[in-house]
């Protein structure tokens, strides 16, 4: 009896391992990768080179904090940190890269 | 003095001038050409479209397909911008409410300038745009500034582009190293890939005139400020330099600057240089 | 305060070459501003143009005729230095006219 229950909840806990996270986010979680975006984008901003879609990225990521949903919080800021980092690169590679497209 | 200057003119002093001529040229390939920069432009479109004349290069998507051109025609006996036409030439004439006008900011009473627009300031360091140069006639008045991308100041510079019709971009870069560096920036900013799309001014308006995004058929590089302010179908009204900068930047997933920022300015810079010598034919209707 | 009606007639023999310009919202109803408000319907209902005291060309318009509408039309019948009646009626009962001169 035992031994099927223990078989059971396995298989449960594997089930609910595979259609979740390893861990939920938790709010501090959400928190440390907003704070690692925000910082990307505004270091974009510097370099006068940020994209819409990161900054769409980032409100959604506030959004779904602010409705609890610390998941999806987490995942937009990630992918929010991504773009900014995407953009950064772009700025920095394009110092010299532009010369290629001049008119001569 | 530029490191060179002050080299040779050790040199003199020291008696040494002969050595002068002989140092190697330096930064020669850094230091930019603008008038070459504006014959290689120039001569690529042509050479791209040799069935184009120069001159109607300025009518954008029009120059680049016969099926638009013939609707252009047509709508141009009644053009859509006749209404912000006859608003802004209202707008110009109307003072302040300190009884000064716009007329006393400019050369000319500002009628027939635009073709100079940008030009660079001296005393500022920065290249002043005909929509900056109207803000601050109006701030200097006591009146607040109009929003850059449409209405008022779309108004106004149809007007003022109106009075100068057909006069050739006359844009002057000043013997002044600041004014050479606001060139090359503008330069820069039209050839650098930007936002999410990863395009540049040129990847659409140098790669692909004539071919379409989507169901717009681009317009060239050469003459695309010529136009300006226009009247867009596709905007229901009147946009500025300001707003096809900035809409520009937004459709290819880039955060805008703000209006008038110095790149902008830069550009605006830049790409009426390159175009000396094409005849102003705004305001414009475009799709 | 301005027409916001231009219009220009041109006869050539027996036909009469219209065009016209008519300053109108020409809000559909279905767009919202950048608040988020949707912008009330405000359009055209009935354009008409007359000569003669008869109606040559009458459209009855919706939503669908975009921004400040351009239409241009032939019709018969009609002489150099006659006029030519234009007049308009939108969804909020105002209205405007004016009156061309066939060249």
């Amino acid at each position: 009896m035992i031994r099927i229950i223990g078989a059971a909840a396995l298989a449960a806990t594997l089930l609910s391992a595979a259609l979740t996270p390893a861990r939920a986010a938790s709010e501090d979680d959400f928190k440390t990768a907003y704070a690692a975006a925000d910082a990307a984008e505004k270091q974009a901003g510097a370099l006068r080179n940020q994209w819409t879609t990161t900054e769409a990225a980032l409100a959604a990521a506030r959004k779904a904090a602010e409705a609890g949903n610390f998941d999806q919080a987490a995942a937009q800021a990630k992918e929010a940190e991504a773009l900014a980092r995407a953009s950064i690169f772009q700025a920095t590679s394009e110092k010299e890269a532009w010369k290629a497209l001049e008119i001569k | 003095m530029s490191a060179r200057a002050l080299f040779s003119s050790v040199l003199t002093a020291l008696g040494l001038a002969a050595l002068v001529s002989a140092m190697p040229p330096a930064q020669a390939a850094d230091t930019p050409d603008p008038a070459a920069d504006a014959k290689a432009f120039r001569d690529y479109f042509v050479k791209k479209f040799p069935k184009v004349k120069l001159d109607d290069f300025v009518n954008g998507p029009y120059s680049m397909n016969e099926d638009m051109r013939r609707q252009w025609e047509e709508k141009e006996q009644f053009p859509p911008y006749e209404f912000a036409l006859e608003a802004g030439k209202e707008m110009f004439a109307t003072p302040f409410k300190n009884g000064r006008s716009y007329a006393d900011c400019f050369a000319n009473g500002g009628i027939g300038i635009r073709q100079n627009y940008p030009m660079f300031d001296a005393k500022e360091g920065k290249v002043v745009t005909l929509e900056l140069a109207l803000n601050r006639c109006r701030e200097a008045n006591g009146e607040k500034p109009y929003s850059y991308v449409k209405d008022e100041m779309a108004s106004l510079t149809a007007y003022m582009a109106f009075t100068s019709r057909g006069k050739p971009f006359d844009i002057k870069i000043p013997d002044d190293p600041r004014a050479l560096e606001a060139y090359q920036e503008g330069k820069r900013y039209f050839y650098t890939r930007r936002g999410q799309l990863n395009f540049s001014c040129a990847t659409c308006h140098v790669q692909s005139p004539g071919e379409r995004i989507r169901a717009e058929t681009l317009a060239p590089a050469l003459g695309i400020l010529n136009a300006m302010p226009i009247y867009r179908s596709e905007w229901s009204g009147m946009g500025t330099i300001s707003r096809r900068f900035t809409t520009c930047n937004s459709q290819i997933r880039g955060v805008p600057l703000e209006p008038q920022s110095d790149e902008y300015r830069n550009l605006e810079y830049y790409l009426s240089y390159v175009s000396n010598g094409l005849p102003i034919s705004g305001p414009g209707a475009r799709p | 305060m301005a027409s916001t009606i231009r219009v220009r007639a041109i006869n050539s023999g027996d036909i009469t070459e219209v065009q016209a310009l008519i300053q109108h919202p020409m809000d559909s109803g279905y767009v919202k501003d950048a608040q988020g408000q949707t912008i009330p319907p405000h359009f055209i209902q009935q354009l008409t143009f007359e000569y003669d005291g008869k109606a040559v060309f009458v459209a009855d318009w919706g939503p669908a005729v975009s921004k400040d509408p351009y239409v241009k039309f032939a019709f018969k019948g009609a002489k150099k230095g006659d006029d030519l009646k234009v007049s308009w009626i939108d969804n909020k009962g105002a209205s405007d006219a004016t009156t061309a001169k066939i060249q």
